[in-house]
């Protein structure tokens, strides 16, 4: 299988292109520094009784001022940055993926109920799609997170916080998937394997699963690899507005809002580390983006 | 021609000196409001005060001064008289009388008026002649000039014409016009409201101030004053330093040193009448956010101790506040009338003795709690809470926060929802008693007692002390207030954190005395 | 055509009803007015007295039901905050949110467009690469971050842009413009960058990728065999033919826009909807939140219906099938 993937054209096309292996590096050593955040972190910046008030606002290691346990420096409660960036990330990354994986599964079901269904049900699937897709994410987000948080008391906001978030976002983006799916899907369903399977009585949803499906990955990739940046980017707003992640799980965009408080006092590390953080994070996964989608469309090449 | 062209120069000439008096001036919040009675908050205040005059005025030093009373005299316990300054006119040109006094004081007790804690104690205003009104109290009441310098005049023709015989209030579907339009006796006019984007008001050129030296503080020169609200700190910085605007009432405290280094800005540093403290449910028999069971720990004198011990109030000080604070150790500042040094005096900062008297009361291993905070009243709020929710977790009381804007957080330790929480107090009268009856007091359903005592501490004995406190005077009272401090400092129903500094920010080439109730006086600056 | 515009708007108004009805549950338990409009002293009979006037007391639905009745006359009641109809505070900021939306949509348009041809048309050139690599960076930066770096750099370094607010405007009836006086220009410029930066990186990228696909296609080819000028090809076939998405795609984007200017106005003090809606947000001014996403919606939907028209004018397709794809 690995031997398969290091022989194919993808994997040539990827050692081709400097910026490629770049960026692939860059979102692998952030989503690594992640991921294993709880194991590599110099700190649990979240562990209050660690906080000492007194190491508030250190410098990065290499000011004179600064001091080599916080590299990159510490926040205005004396969180270390490093650590707290790590964090963000997670926290980012987790809302990021959750959404698109949730537009994704969304967006494949209903594209292929719509395509291979044809008729009422697509033109009634399409229709809510069209909608949907006139609503900007984050106006759909603040009405979403405004609903839950009116329906719902603050504490048991706080905690499904995280989950309202990635549903706002997911939710929408689904129909870029539904579209992208409903019309391979139109395309596969006349052709004659399709139709044979369907004489010889294979059931519907098995046909879409073992024959469509597969057709229809390599976009569905591609977009979710591109909508992964906007998504990472959306959270980061909505939590700079802040009605986004709660303030007891900060991602980078917290960690950009509290700091931009502090980007004309002379600490600038406090918003510009996080920022950089994010900037790389979503610009590494848009470029590998960009190449997926040119290197899985061979009219482009 | 050419004359006319002379007369045209020296009209740009005249035109471009007075362009030099103008002052922009930029804070987070816009008033909501132009009427004087209707909300009785600061970010209305700051511009009504220029607009409208009191019968008390105030001086730089909050010292109260005549206004538009030129004397006032307590000539029976329950009767205070006041003498009216002549030749007085509103902007619209209506002579200032006393039937404009007894039309005010009405309105201010007006069931839509928000200053009724002002007027709480009248019982009616009764013209005399044409220049001398009196008030009749229900109590005596020595404190009423302190609060008459909050009550603004206004004129009983023009209200009636304009529909405003009471305050504004949004209960009505139609608009009330003292919402956007003001005719005061004061030293600005309101010209232009537009409300969220621009105020502007200009010198009246009649008011009786500009020949009067107050207290050293000669009338100022400025022409024009043009508000606008910039909530964001990073945009309100960016356009001083630009020279966008020319003062700014609220920088925030973290760029203050970047704002002092700036070629052509100038900070003016001065403390506030206002005291943060931490206030706990002394009430129920279970908190409602906590682990403990079957028993409040906030009943218990030791664990408030413990939770005071706790904080290092200098680490905050000098972090968290940048300086920009009075750590403190009682209820309110010393411009306050009734502030006892000796009572100013903190618990340690002691992590030890905290978890000592944690085990002492039964908590060797602490308990948990939620700190409910707002995130935009007070300055860095929500920063201090963290750091406090920190030192608390660090003694093994397990914090977490609930951070909240204003309006939700108010809303919340209103339903008594909260189990601790922090409060920022100001006290407008400058008077003692305006901070035990809100803060202390039982709660009874009378007028101001106990309304923000929100962890209804209850105890006879200060009840006792603040009751004696409304009616007496002189060193009675002051022997009764400092009694009320000690009780305050021994049982600790509150924890003191500090007084706010209150810095401003603005071009160098103006000049504005410092107030310590946030008020801008623009009758004193000058632009030079 | 008029059946189709008919079947349009009946679908739009259950849309309508739903973001009505979100829009007033959303807000109707949040914050608490009562406790901003009292201010610091009060006594519980005039609380209650307020609750009372302000109909707060009665049932949800009963609310809701007298909230649609009002808004369908144009009628959201009085700001809580402000003490002013809501009507009125909408109208007088519209014109702020729509100049600064339109003049970001034109920049997007004029910058986007010959950005997305050049690319598509010289992939290979240094030129293209280095406006990928910006477009990326502008799809990469959040608004916000945007916004800040500008504010730094043009107002606060170099001092030759003002960092908030509309500077002078001038008054043509209700609307008011910034776009006849020099310092209502220059206020103009930051925010509609930030705003327009990432719908020109859309377009841009979107017009590059059609322009790709057309210019594989036969016509083009055989249009090439034909012996037609480069430029009549680029221009006269190529470019017309990925016009149709451009539109769609430029129009959805207005909607996208509008809600972006939230954060735009936030970072720039714009006096527009957008931050009447944030500074109500936190000051749980009901009745304005809930215009403001009544209005919004009803825009979106309009754009919608708008888009719907067009393609049915320009695909000749639609008119048979009437409403398939």
């Amino acid at each position: 299988m690995l031997a398969k993937f290091f022989d194919s054209d993808l994997w040539y096309s990827f050692t081709r292109n400097p910026v490629t292996i770049v960026s692939a590096v860059v979102a692998l050593v952030l989503i690594l520094g992640a991921v294993l955040a709880p194991l590599i972190a110099p700190h649990n910046p979240f562990d209050l009784a660690s906080l000492q008030l007194m190491d508030a606002f250190k410098p990065p290691a290499w000011d004179p001022e600064g001091e080599a346990i916080y590299p990159l420096g510490t926040d205005d409660q004396g969180r270390d940055m490093l650590s707290a960036i790590m964090y963000g990330a997670r926290v980012s990354l987790l809302v990021g993926i959750s959404a698109v994986l949730f537009s994704t599964s969304l967006g494949v079901l209903v594209g292929l109920t719509a395509g291979y269904a044809g008729g009422t049900v697509d033109a009634l699937l399409m229709r809510i799609a069209d909608i949907q897709l006139t609503f900007p994410s984050i106006l759909v987000a603040l009405l979403i997170d405004g609903v839950v948080r009116a329906a719902l008391p603050r504490e048991v906001h706080n905690d499904i916080a995280l989950y309202v978030v990635i549903f706002a976002i997911g939710i929408s983006n689904w129909p870029q998937f539904a579209r992208t799916v409903r019309g391979s899907t139109l395309v596969e369903r006349n052709k004659e394997y399709v139709q044979a399977a369907r004489i010889i009585g294979i059931s519907a949803p098995k046909i879409v699963y073992s024959h469509v499906l597969p057709n229809v990955m390599g976009p569905v990739l591609v977009i979710a690899t591109l909508n992964l940046g906007f998504a990472v980017l959306a959270e980061a707003t909505l939590s700079f507005l802040g009605v986004g992640v709660p303030p007891t799980q900060p991602s980078l965009g917290t960690l950009i809002r509290i700091g931009n408080d502090f980007l004309f006092s002379g600490e600038w590390w406090i918003t510009i580390f996080p920022g950089v953080a994010l900037v790389l994070l979503v610009l590494s996964v848009n470029l590998l983006g960009d190449w997926l989608r040119d290197a899985l469309n061979p009219r482009l090449r | 021609m050419r004359k006319s062209m002379m007369a045209l120069l020296a009209g740009l000439l005249v035109a471009g000196a007075a362009e030099a008096q103008t002052i922009r001036w930029a804070a987070s919040g816009d008033p909501n409001t132009m009427d004087p009675h209707s909300q009785n908050v600061g970010t209305v205040t700051m511009v009504t005060q220029q607009i409208y005059d009191a019968l008390i005025s105030r001086t730089a030093d909050l010292a109260p001064t005549p206004g538009l009373a030129l004397s006032w005299t307590q000539v029976e316990p329950t009767r205070w008289r006041f003498v009216l300054r002549q030749g007085v006119r509103f902007h619209e040109g209506e002579t200032f009388t006393a039937d404009d006094v007894v039309f005010s004081i009405g309105r201010a007790l007006a069931p839509t008026s928000n200053y009724g804690i002002f007027v709480d104690t009248v019982e009616r205003a009764e013209k005399i002649d044409d220049f001398t009104v009196d008030v009749v109290t229900k109590i005596p009441d020595p404190i009423l000039p302190n609060k008459f310098a909050s009550v603004y005049m206004m004129s009983r023709s023009w209200s009636e014409r304009v529909g405003a015989t009471r305050p504004q209030n949004t209960r009505n579907r139609e608009e009330m016009a003292t919402v956007r339009q003001a005719n005061g006796t004061g030293a600005f006019r309101l010209t232009v409201r537009e409300p969220d984007v621009r105020t502007v008001l200009t010198r009246n050129p009649n008011w009786y101030g500009w020949q009067e030296t107050v207290a050293g503080l000669a009338p100022g020169n400025v022409n024009e004053i043009v508000f606008r609200p910039v909530s964001a700190d990073a945009t309100r910085v960016a356009a001083l330093l630009s020279g966008e605007v020319d003062f700014v009432l609220d920088p925030p405290l973290q760029d203050l040193t970047r704002l002092r280094a700036a070629p052509g800005v100038r900070v003016l540093e001065g403390p506030e009448v206002r005291t943060i403290f931490l206030a706990f449910d002394t009430f129920r028999d279970e908190l409602v956010y906590s682990n403990v069971r079957g028993r409040n720990p906030f009943r218990d004198l030791r664990v408030r101790q413990a939770l005071y011990h706790a904080i290092d109030i200098t680490a905050i000080q000098r972090t968290t506040m940048r300086g920009q604070s009075v750590p403190t150790g009682t209820l309110f500042p010393a411009q306050v009338n009734g502030y006892v040094a000796a009572e100013d005096v903190r618990l340690p900062f002691d992590a030890a003795r905290a978890r000592a008297l944690l085990t002492e009361a039964g908590y060797p291993n602490g308990f948990e709690i939620t700190l409910d905070c707002s995130n935009n009243r007070y300055i860095n709020d929500e920063q201090i809470c963290q750091a406090i929710a920190a030192m608390w977790s660090r003694v093994g009381v397990r914090t977490s926060l609930n951070a909240m804007p204003l309006a939700p957080f108010f809303a919340k330790i209103q339903r008594d929802d909260t189990s601790v929480y922090m409060l920022g107090w100001g006290v407008p009268t400058l008077d003692a008693l305006y901070s035990f009856q809100s803060l202390v007091a039982t709660r009874n359903g009378a007028q101001g007692d106990g309304i923000w005592n929100y962890g209804r501490y209850s105890n006879p004995a200060m009840d006792a002390l603040i009751g004696r406190m409304k009616t007496e005077a002189g060193p009675a009272r002051q022997a009764t207030i400092a009694e009320a401090l000690r009780l305050y400092r021994d049982d600790v129903p509150h924890i003191p954190l500090h007084h706010q500094m209150i810095p401003w920010a603005m071009r160098s080439n103006i000049s504005i005395p410092h107030a310590a109730n946030n008020q801008p006086y623009f009758r004193w600056a000058r632009v030079n | 055509m008029f059946a189709f515009i008919v079947s349009r708007v009946l679908q739009a108004l259950p849309v309508m009803l739903v973001v009505a009805f979100i829009s007033f549950a959303m807000f109707a338990y949040v914050g608490d007015p009562i406790a901003i409009m009292l201010g610091q002293d009060f006594t519980e009979a005039q609380r209650a007295t307020l609750v009372r006037d302000l109909g707060l007391d009665q049932p949800f639905f009963v609310q809701f039901l007298k909230f649609v009745g009002n808004a369908v006359q144009g009628e959201f009641g009085l700001s809580y905050r402000l003490g002013r109809p809501v009507s009125d505070l909408i109208i007088e900021r519209a014109p702020a949110t729509l100049e600064l939306a339109l003049v970001a949509a034109f920049l997007a348009l004029a910058i986007g467009v010959p950005m997305g041809v050049y690319t598509g048309l010289y992939r290979n050139s240094w030129l293209s690469r280095f406006f990928l690599t910006f477009s990326l960076i502008g799809v990469s930066l959040p608004t916000f971050l945007i916004g800040i770096l500008l504010i730094l750099i043009f107002a606060v370094w170099l001092g030759w842009l003002p960092s908030f607010g509309r500077g002078d405007v001038t008054r043509l009836g209700w609307w008011s413009t910034g776009l006849l006086t020099w310092t209502g220009l220059k206020a103009l410029i930051l925010p509609a960058i930030t705003l327009g930066l990432f719908q020109m990186t859309v377009i841009m990228r979107l017009l590059r990728a059609e322009m790709l696909e057309v210019l594989r296609t036969d016509y083009i080819k055989f249009a090439r065999a034909r012996g037609l000028t480069d430029r009549a090809i680029n221009f006269g076939h190529a470019l017309k033919n990925t016009l149709v998405p451009v539109i769609t795609v430029a129009g959805l984007q207005l909607g996208a826009i509008i809600a972006f200017a939230i954060v735009t106005e936030t970072v720039f003090q714009w006096p527009g909807m957008g931050l009447l809606f944030i500074q109500s947000v936190g000051a749980a001014d009901i009745p304005v939140m809930a215009a403001y996403l009544m209005l919004i919606s009803a825009v979106f939907v309009t754009i919608n219906l708008v888009v719907d028209l067009l393609y049915f004018a320009v695909d000749p397709r639609l008119r048979i099938g009437g409403g398939g794809h």
